[in-house]
């Protein structure tokens, strides 16, 4: 395996407080705007960007839940293994609000196609726009973009993208992952 | 991706003495998550849309039936019923014949009661399908065993080290068998308590203690699982009558304040009122019994979705 650092450090920070401004830009103080971390990983990027957004609008009530969806993908029973689902915790109402989505990685879209699918039990919201970290370009199977993106790149479909966590890996980056 | 994949460790849920203790906890942690989408505005999830089942009973059932089907239409599932009072069962034809004529019509998965014990794991091996038992004579009952330690736990926070007296029809019950089974899987110690009549002969072989006296197990007990006097099974006199075996073994209020400490009030339904327990004790705050209904729902939700997950 060869490892490639795509983004971390003082770059990391940089990009993540630009995703937050971009955010900002089109929600103002978020009054009718909640955002929405897709388990399992995106709910670290959602929390972060959480985090960054209160620091920068103290008095702004910023909302903050997870989504899992588990139970919505496409792949059941068509592969090896069972994905364990995880929590889902939305504590407040999202029939009528905007809904920023937050995942980690956009890759063939199909996790956004489920997550889409997901956040409709819990109503109908007035928007959803999607807000990802790395966005690996051309290998999408569905007509799904971003509207907010930390990075593109373009990568081989054996390659893998792994953002790590400064909570639960140490430190902050993005790596591409290739097979020698 | 710090994914964990896991799988259920057998295709069919035919007992809990199939079961290991991964399996169960496996179970535990799906419904969970269940639970959770059962208290959404929209309670429906599409994991099982392209699957068919058949719920076969050949015996009566309002609960368990109720429950498999709300549970199968929650996860997006289609469902057949079949009883087998209107059927051509009553005609003469026989349990392989009948279901296999039902996967002819394409069904994935079979959730049967049958009134004879080891009905489902014949099947299983003479029908390409996934069975659930869901109770066999007075072998096993599965879901119900799950659904109970899944509330007590919900309760307790853990079943380990738990106390649970089991009372009353232990003969004819299959719900007694599998919550034994489950209960000590779960590391929770289990007493049976009933007339001498209705407590199987060597019964201590699967590691129950044996009491007679009811005074003496509630006072002993954590936990009780009052379970029904199952008339319809008994051929001959037991006890001499209903009357006798509520006043020796009944559950009422003035037992319950006797007692040092708070216990919980399990039963697997249906309730006898009056018989082996009265109204005020089915309806009070000690009980779960409501509890017991609403988890079984969330169980049977996992157990479809684990096993549907086994198709190949």
């Amino acid at each position: 395996m060869q490892n490639l650092i795509l983004l971390d450090g003082k770059k990391f920070q940089i990009t993540i407080q630009r995703l937050c401004h971009q955010l900002i830009e089109n929600h103002d103080h978020f009054t009718n705007s909640v955002i929405i971390g897709i388990q399992p990983r995106g709910v670290f990027l959602a929390q972060r960007i959480t985090e960054e957004l209160r620091k920068v609008l103290p008095k702004a009530n910023i909302q903050n839940g997870n989504l899992d969806i588990t139970f919505f993908r496409d792949d059941f029973r068509r592969k090896e293994g069972l994905l364990l689902p995880s929590s889902t915790e939305i504590d407040f109402i999202i029939e009528g609000k905007k809904v920023i989505l937050v995942d980690d990685v956009l890759w063939t879209g199909r996790t956004i196609r489920a997550a889409l699918d997901a956040i409709q039990s819990f109503g109908r919201p007035e928007k959803v726009e999607l807000l990802v970290l790395v966005d690996r370009r051309y290998s999408r199977h569905l007509p799904i973009e971003a509207d907010y993106i930390g990075i593109k790149v373009d990568t081989f479909n054996s390659q893998k993208v792994i953002v790590s966590w400064k909570e639960t890996d140490q430190e902050d980056k993005v790596t591409l992952l290739s097979e020698r | 991706m710090a994914e964990q994949v896991q799988t259920l460790s057998t295709k069919h849920l035919l007992g809990i003495k199939d079961l290991t203790i991964r399996d169960i906890e496996l179970i535990f942690e799906t419904a969970d998550t269940f639970k959770d989408v059962l208290n959404r505005p929209i309670k429906k999830v599409p994991s099982l849309r392209d699957i068919t089942i058949a719920n076969i009973f050949f015996e009566n059932s309002t609960r368990t039936r109720l429950s498999f089907e709300l549970a199968q239409k929650r996860l997006s599932a289609d469902v057949v019923n079949f009883s087998a009072s209107s059927s051509s069962v009553s005609k003469g034809e026989t349990l392989i014949d009948t279901v296999n004529n039902i996967l002819a019509m394409k069904v994935d998965m079979v959730v049967m009661r049958h009134p004879y014990a080891g009905a489902g794991v014949f099947l299983s091996k003479h029908i390409n399908a996934q069975i659930i038992n869901a109770g066999d004579g007075a072998h096993e009952h599965p879901t119900q065993a799950l659904l109970d330690a899944f509330s007590i736990r919900e309760k307790y926070g853990e079943v380990n080290g738990k106390k649970v007296a089991i009372i009353g029809d232990v003969l004819h019950s299959r719900v007694a068998l599998s919550n034994i089974l489950c209960l000590h899987k779960l590391g929770a110690e289990v007493m049976v308590c009933g007339p001498t009549t209705l407590i199987p002969k060597y019964i201590q072989t699967l590691g129950v203690k044996v009491e007679h006296d009811l005074l003496k197990a509630l006072n002993w007990c954590d936990i009780a699982n009052m379970l029904r006097i199952q008339l319809e099974r008994q051929e001959i006199k037991y006890f001499p009558s209903l009357r006798e075996y509520s006043m020796m073994y009944g559950l009422n209020k003035q037992i319950l304040n006797s007692l040092n400490k708070e216990i919980t009030v399990m039963h697997p339904g249906p309730i006898n009122r009056g018989v082996e327990i009265t109204s005020d004790v089915a309806d009070s705050k000690q009980s779960i019994i409501l509890d017991q209904v609403e988890n079984g729902v969330a169980i049977r939700m996992a157990v479809l979705y684990l096993l549907a997950n086994q198709r190949n």
